[in-house]
């Protein structure tokens, strides 16, 4: 080995030791030094970018799941409830409904503060409250009949000027005129407060009720159902097309320049922005086959034409990845090609292909563009009972809420950013645990 | 066995077929149109819905001239009952309705809206005239009888009186209602006071338009989107920049925002009330005469929309910050709308 025949132009000797190789040793270390370091410092200004957005989502949003209450002593007076001993409860739920509760609230709020005389000023006082507050004295009313004629200690929700300002929203230090809170409300909210009266407490409104122009009575719960619902139509769609095409295109098209070429096109509609879709949703769903619009089944439809290039890339790759060993062996035993597609293939290449599917979904749930399109942002205040019923969806609440002038809504806003990032990690997460549970190895 | 998930998914695309073409008559109100008016009509909305026995309608927020065209799409339950604009109705609007068979229109006109230059607290508030607006956001003014491109750059060079800043104002982009309203009251109203201009009026209409209304693209006016919560968080982030909005952000966002002097006038409710201050327009809604007593509720929504209760002084839409019309004027919106008087053409 050490003996080189002499013909050979001897392999001049290298001293690693000298300096000029040493020098060049360090260079290559430094410039790998530098690319590190590089890549490091550009992960760091990532994750120090997401900080600074989760951080300023959540401690804005974090009071949005709080509510602030008064309670107040309120008389029940029977001559405005009215005859309510003998009514059964169908009878009683309308009637509550129709009692004129307003009414009970001004005549108690003037019983707390006697001097309040003048409209105005009671109109002021009245502010202090939500409109809320009326739905919670029927509330009463309706599960304790027998309190009707009494003076009970009700909690009432708080109108959101005053929600603001014990959340430290709204300053005291600037000049009344400035503030959506005047001076003398100022000093009723700190009687009530002295007292003991005013409470935080869990806004349990924002989860089971939908949108309203007042920030403290605005909740997601129908944008949560008409995601749901929109969801539902995108999977049932997308799911068993896309997996459908992929095998198709995968185990059985042959191989030429049309498929070569549907191949292209489906990569390169997994580019295309997501408001195309919503044209092509309108003009096709709306306009041409006259769906209505704003309805959980035409918003379905087009995220589902938008999820079916991730779908079928993705199942494309997870039944490639199956070893050819797998579908030799099923051949060999006599099964047709349908049979080892369907019967080994496909179980074998499902927790790629439901991974794919998860976050192709994830990503439907998060889109707003095309939903503007086919008239999903829109004000909708009843929790849609099916998929044609006007509806809307999460992004396009935190969306609608975002551009409302109200400071109340700027919480809510970052309130609804949290449970939708809830719902995307929980939907990736199962994507992760999918696949760690399910992949096989080769 | 692996025939069943598709007998399953036709099963399912033929319910949902049927559901399609058996749909019931519609029950519930639906609007469309402009941004502006949009947390106006779905205040009225909540509380229609609240105190009648109807549904809440479904209010969406589609832009003025998107709403229009929805609106005169036709008649039938596909279409919407009401369209709001930030806007009155344009002509050819009015012959696309009635070639489509939308002929009978009743227009209700429901307030004013300002649309306010605010800077930060933190600064001076500002004095402008409108010709000061025209001069620092026009692509082309005029300097010493000559126009060219928009050399200024500082406040203090339009008008000394004005502060030695850099000219930065936050406003919204070309797609939105506010900026039409924003280039023709205060940039036409600015550029007005120019002779130079008003000789080319004269002689060239479209060419007198694209001076007074185009807005220069150098950096000095920054589009920022149609979200005016943005514009006031970075307004106040920058003392040094104005801000163009609708009057009910600058309501809300009182503590940290001041309004700019315009002609003189401070943008208040009595001011814009008034119409004491210049930058105001009016907001409307129409409705779809065929579409009363067909679609439920849609007068009650009229009245609803009209009452004390929601325009008086102190009604829960002035407290979201819209400016109610004067009562004599409000006599006549409510007897068009209560004997729905349709818009003669």
């Amino acid at each position: 080995m050490t003996d080189i025949p002499e013909n050979d132009v001897p392999l001049a000797r290298v001293d690693w030791n000298s300096p000029e190789q040493s020098a060049r040793l360090k260079k290559r270390y430094r410039t790998e030094k530098i690319f590190k370091s590089l890549a490091v410092l550009s992960l760091a200004t990532a994750i120090a970018a997401l900080m600074v957005v989760m951080v300023s989502i959540f401690t804005t949003g974090i009071s949005g799941f709080t509510e602030t209450r008064i309670e107040l002593d309120v008389t029940l007076d029977a001559n405005v409830v009215g005859d309510i001993a003998n009514m059964s409860r169908p009878e009683l739920e309308t009637h509550i409904a129709s009692i004129n509760v307003n009414n009970i609230l001004v005549r108690s709020l003037q019983a707390k503060f006697p001097d309040v005389t003048k409209r105005a000023d009671v109109f002021a006082l009245l502010r202090l409250f939500s409109v809320g507050a009326q739905s919670d004295i029927r509330k009463v009313i309706l599960d304790d009949p027998t309190l009707v004629g009494q003076t009970v200690p009700i909690s009432l929700l708080a109108g959101s000027d005053v929600d603001m300002l014990m959340k430290g929203n709204i300053s005291r230090e600037v000049e009344q005129a400035d503030r959506k809170i005047t001076d003398q409300q100022l000093a009723w909210v700190d009687q009530f407060n002295e007292e003991g009266k005013v409470e935080q407490g869990i806004n349990w409104t924002f989860f089971t009720s939908g949108d309203s122009r007042e920030p403290e009575l605005a909740g997601i719960w129908s944008a949560t159902v008409g995601s749901f619902l929109t969801l539902l139509v995108t999977f049932l769609i997308s799911f068993p097309v896309g997996v459908g095409s992929a095998i198709y295109l995968e185990e059985f098209a042959p191989k030429n320049r049309f498929t070569d070429l549907i191949e292209i096109n489906i990569n390169n509609l997994a580019a295309v922005p997501s408001i195309i879709f919503g044209l092509l949703g309108l003009a096709i769903f709306i306009n041409f086959i006259e769906l209505p619009r704003s309805a959980p089944l035409v918003g379905g439809l087009t995220l589902a034409l938008m999820t079916l290039p991730t779908i079928i890339i993705t199942a494309r790759a997870a039944i490639k990845a199956v070893p050819p060993s797998i579908k030799e062996a099923a051949i060999g035993l006599g099964a047709s090609h349908m049979q080892t597609v369907f019967h080994h293939v496909l179980p074998l290449s499902m927790p790629g292909i439901l991974t794919g599917s998860i976050i192709g979904m994830a990503q439907a749930l998060g889109e707003t563009a095309p939903l503007l399109m086919i008239g999903m942002v829109a004000f909708i205040v009843d929790t849609p009972g099916g998929i044609l019923e006007a509806s809307t969806a999460l992004p396009v609440q935190v969306y609608l809420w975002a551009d409302s002038p109200e400071r109340g809504f700027l919480e809510k806003t970052s309130a609804a950013i949290m449970v939708l990032l809830a719902f995307l990690i929980i939907m990736n997460g199962l994507a992760i645990w999918l696949r760690q549970k399910f992949e096989k190895k080769w | 066995m692996y025939k069943k998930p598709t007998t399953a998914l036709i099963g399912i695309g033929m319910i949902g077929l049927s559901m399609v073409s058996t749909a019931e008559a519609r029950d519930q109100i639906r609007i469309v149109g402009s941004s502006t008016v949009f947390p106006f009509s779905t205040a009225v909305a909540e509380e229609f819905g609240r105190s009648t026995a109807f549904k809440t309608p479904v209010v969406e927020s589609t832009g003025s001239g998107g709403g229009l065209k929805l609106f005169c799409a036709g008649v039938g339950e596909g279409h919407p009952d009401i369209t709001n604009a930030s806007r009155a109705i344009k002509s050819s609007e009015i012959d696309l309705c009635a070639q489509n068979g939308v002929n009978e229109i009743i227009e209700v006109k429901v307030g004013y809206d300002g649309i306010v230059l605010a800077n930060s607290k933190e600064a001076p508030q500002l004095n402008f005239k409108l010709r000061d607006i025209w001069l620092a956001l026009a692509k082309d003014v005029v300097v010493n009888g000559e126009i060219m491109a928009n050399p200024y750059k500082n406040w203090n060079e339009i008008n000394p009186a004005l502060p030695n800043k850099k000219i930065e104002v936050l406003g919204p982009p070309p797609t939105s209602g506010t900026r039409d309203a924003f280039a023709e009251l205060a940039l036409e109203g600015g550029c007005q006071a120019f002779p130079e201009i008003l000789a080319i009026e004269e002689e060239d209409g479209d060419r007198y338009t694209a001076l007074c209304h185009t807005i220069r693209e150098d950096g000095a006016y920054i589009e920022a989107g149609e979200n005016d919560n943005l514009i006031v968080g970075k307004l106040q982030a920058n003392p040094d920049a104005v801000g163009v909005f609708g009057y009910s952000f600058l309501e809300e966002n009182s503590d940290v925002i001041q309004g700019s002097i315009v002609e003189g006038s401070l943008p208040t409710f009595e001011n814009i009330a008034d119409k004491v201050y210049k930058v105001s327009r009016s907001l409307f809604f129409y409705v779809k005469k065929a579409h009363v007593g067909v679609v439920p509720g849609i007068r009650e929504y009229l009245r609803e929309f009209l009452s004390d209760k929601a325009m008086g002084d102190f009604g829960y839409l002035a407290e979201k910050g819209l400016i109610p019309l004067p009562s004599d004027e409000l006599a006549k919106v409510r007897n068009t709308a209560e004997n729905l008087i349709p818009l003669k053409k």
